[in-house]
């Protein structure tokens, strides 16, 4: 098996290699194509779990790399890399965010969606209210937090409710989503909309309940690699192990849908 | 007396240098506000219906954390100054604790102990059916928690400077203890007390990280306006310039307003 997983990686690196070969700047350091050295990757908070264990993996098949996160909301990484941050890889939750940063040509890869999220109904454990779907987000009664609108979840939530024709009675509008689910985490609320990778992530602390209207409201993780990134090769290199097989197998995992 | 206050004047230039850059560095990033701020737009902006509510919820929440800390506070601080009580070291660092903790590390403990799972909140929630999170009484709570320590600080202080022989002469004369600490100890530390206040209040005005972890972020009931402007910040920036712009005039105003009894109550 690690064979196997090393030779897919390799059988990436090549591609890349040759994908890439003539687009490296010329005044690179790592102009020579080594997949080697530092790699700084910005994703999206939720991509914490998976792209951490990836980043390992990447590490062991291919020796002499050290890839580093940054993770944070996907707005926040594109200010970041838009007043020049030094990344290699930027991994956004919404194409929106993408495009702040694709616009001002600060990616040399053009972005490829590499996996999508949906939303779920993340209920604390044994679902103590009894919350059976949308419908029970529209009862007064019922402690009900969901993201802001500002934030991707929130206008993701917002897409769903006008989907199901609901008018949700909201608690709390929480600043992001990992906000949502330490709510229903800690039993204060009933019900929280959340993605499905997050109900995963949260292991068996919550119960996750999908609904139909979900398929209304899927994002669209866009990765691409940066024009100013300081290892072009090893970035390179790192979003098609991302693409590759074995990638797609640990993001499917955490609760991903591949495209 | 002048030629004293000339040598008071000379400062020596070791110190003025920093001195300056100290100024510059609190007061630079406020210019660069006001400089960035939108100010076509900024009047129908300062009129939105969002703008006034998290406003006005702000300042309420604010003035009621305020009265929570006087009321609780004054005493405290009397125990700390004056209290004949063992192990008065500890309590004085321990009620300092919030004034150094993360206020969000105050909003998760405020979370765990007040929530509906929480030991004392799930007696409020069976007993009573009183649930805090998520309330405006929640955004009181967490804003009187992160301020109180200010208050108790200043009238601490005050009461340690006073002079305890009225407060003697007062009891020599045959006043009780309450009718003393009314009229002479209280008196006697109004300007801590005042500058107290004014600190407390504004502590709680621009409170963000209990609140938000606490008492979430609803429009009318818990969006202060702290709240608005980290939220209009990951859609329009714009907005949260106009926002941030609004919680500095107020502050400014405050101050200002408060200019006399300030000064005296500090120096």
């Amino acid at each position: 098996m690690p064979n196997l997983r090393i030779s897919t990686t390799l059988a990436a690196v090549a591609l890349t290699l040759v994908a890439c070969g003539s687009e490296t700047p010329a005044g690179n350091d790592n102009a020579t194509g080594a997949v080697n050295g530092p790699v700084t990757v910005f994703a999206a908070a939720s991509l914490t779990e998976s792209f951490t264990k990836l980043g390992q993996e990447f590490e062991t098949a291919n020796p002499g790399t050290k890839v580093t996160f940054n993770f944070a909301g996907s707005s926040a990484l594109a200010q970041q890399i838009n007043q020049g941050a030094p990344a290699d890889v930027f991994a956004s939750a919404a194409p929106a965010n993408m495009k702040q940063v694709s616009d001002t040509g600060a990616t040399s890869s053009e972005p490829v969606t590499f996996v999508r999220n949906r939303l779920e109904i993340a209920v604390p454990k044994g679902n103590p209210a009894g919350i059976t779907g949308l419908v029970d987000f529209a009862n007064a009664e019922r402690k009900i937090a969901l993201c802001d609108e500002k934030v991707p979840c929130g206008a993701a939530a917002k897409k769903v409710f006008e989907a199901a024709g609901v008018t949700a009675a909201p608690d709390t509008l929480e600043q992001d989503v990992k906000a949502a689910l330490t709510k229903v985490r800690l039993g204060e609320v009933d019900a929280a909309l959340v993605y499905r990778t997050d109900v995963k992530s949260a292991g068996g602390e919550v119960d996750g309940i999908a609904f139909p209207e979900a398929d209304k409201a899927i994002n669209d993780y866009p990765i691409a690699t940066l024009s100013k990134a300081p290892n072009a090769t090893t970035a390179g290199a790192f979003l098609q192990f991302v693409l590759s097989e074995r990638g797609r197998a640990v993001l499917r995992e955490a609760g991903f849908d591949t495209p | 007396m002048t030629a004293r206050r000339k040598a008071r004047g000379r400062l020596p230039l070791v110190l003025l240098v920093p001195a300056l850059l100290g100024l510059a560095f609190l007061m630079v990033p406020l210019a660069g506000l006001i400089i960035r701020a939108p100010w076509s737009t900024l009047p129908s902006q300062l009129l939105s219906p969002e703008v006034g509510e998290a406003l006005r919820l702000s300042l309420v929440c604010a003035s009621l954390a305020t009265v929570i800390c006087l009321v609780l506070g004054v005493p405290l601080a009397w125990v700390l100054a004056r209290g004949e009580v063992r192990g008065r070291g500890v309590l004085r660092a321990l009620v300092t604790v919030p004034l150094v903790l993360p206020p969000v590390v105050g909003g998760v403990a405020l979370l765990l102990v007040l929530g509906r799972r929480g030991p004392i909140g799930q007696y409020l929630d069976s007993w009573f059916g009183i649930s805090l999170p998520f309330t405006t009484a929640g955004v009181v709570l967490a804003e009187a928690f992160v301020a109180m320590p200010f208050l108790v600080i200043s009238v601490e202080g005050a009461l340690r400077a006073a002079d305890p022989r009225y407060e003697e002469a007062a009891a020599t004369l045959g006043a009780s203890r309450w009718l003393t600490f009314r009229r002479v100890t209280l008196p006697s530390i109004a300007p801590g007390i005042v500058a107290g206040t004014v600190l407390c209040w504004a502590r709680a005005l621009g409170e963000f990280g209990a609140t938000i972890t606490f008492a979430g972020n609803f429009p009318g009931e818990t969006t202060t306006m702290p709240l608005a402007v980290y939220l209009a910040l990951e859609a329009d920036p714009d907005a949260a310039i106009v926002l941030s712009m609004v919680l500095l005039i107020v502050s400014i105003v405050v101050l200002a307003s408060l200019r006399d009894r300030w000064i005296r109550g500090v120096s």
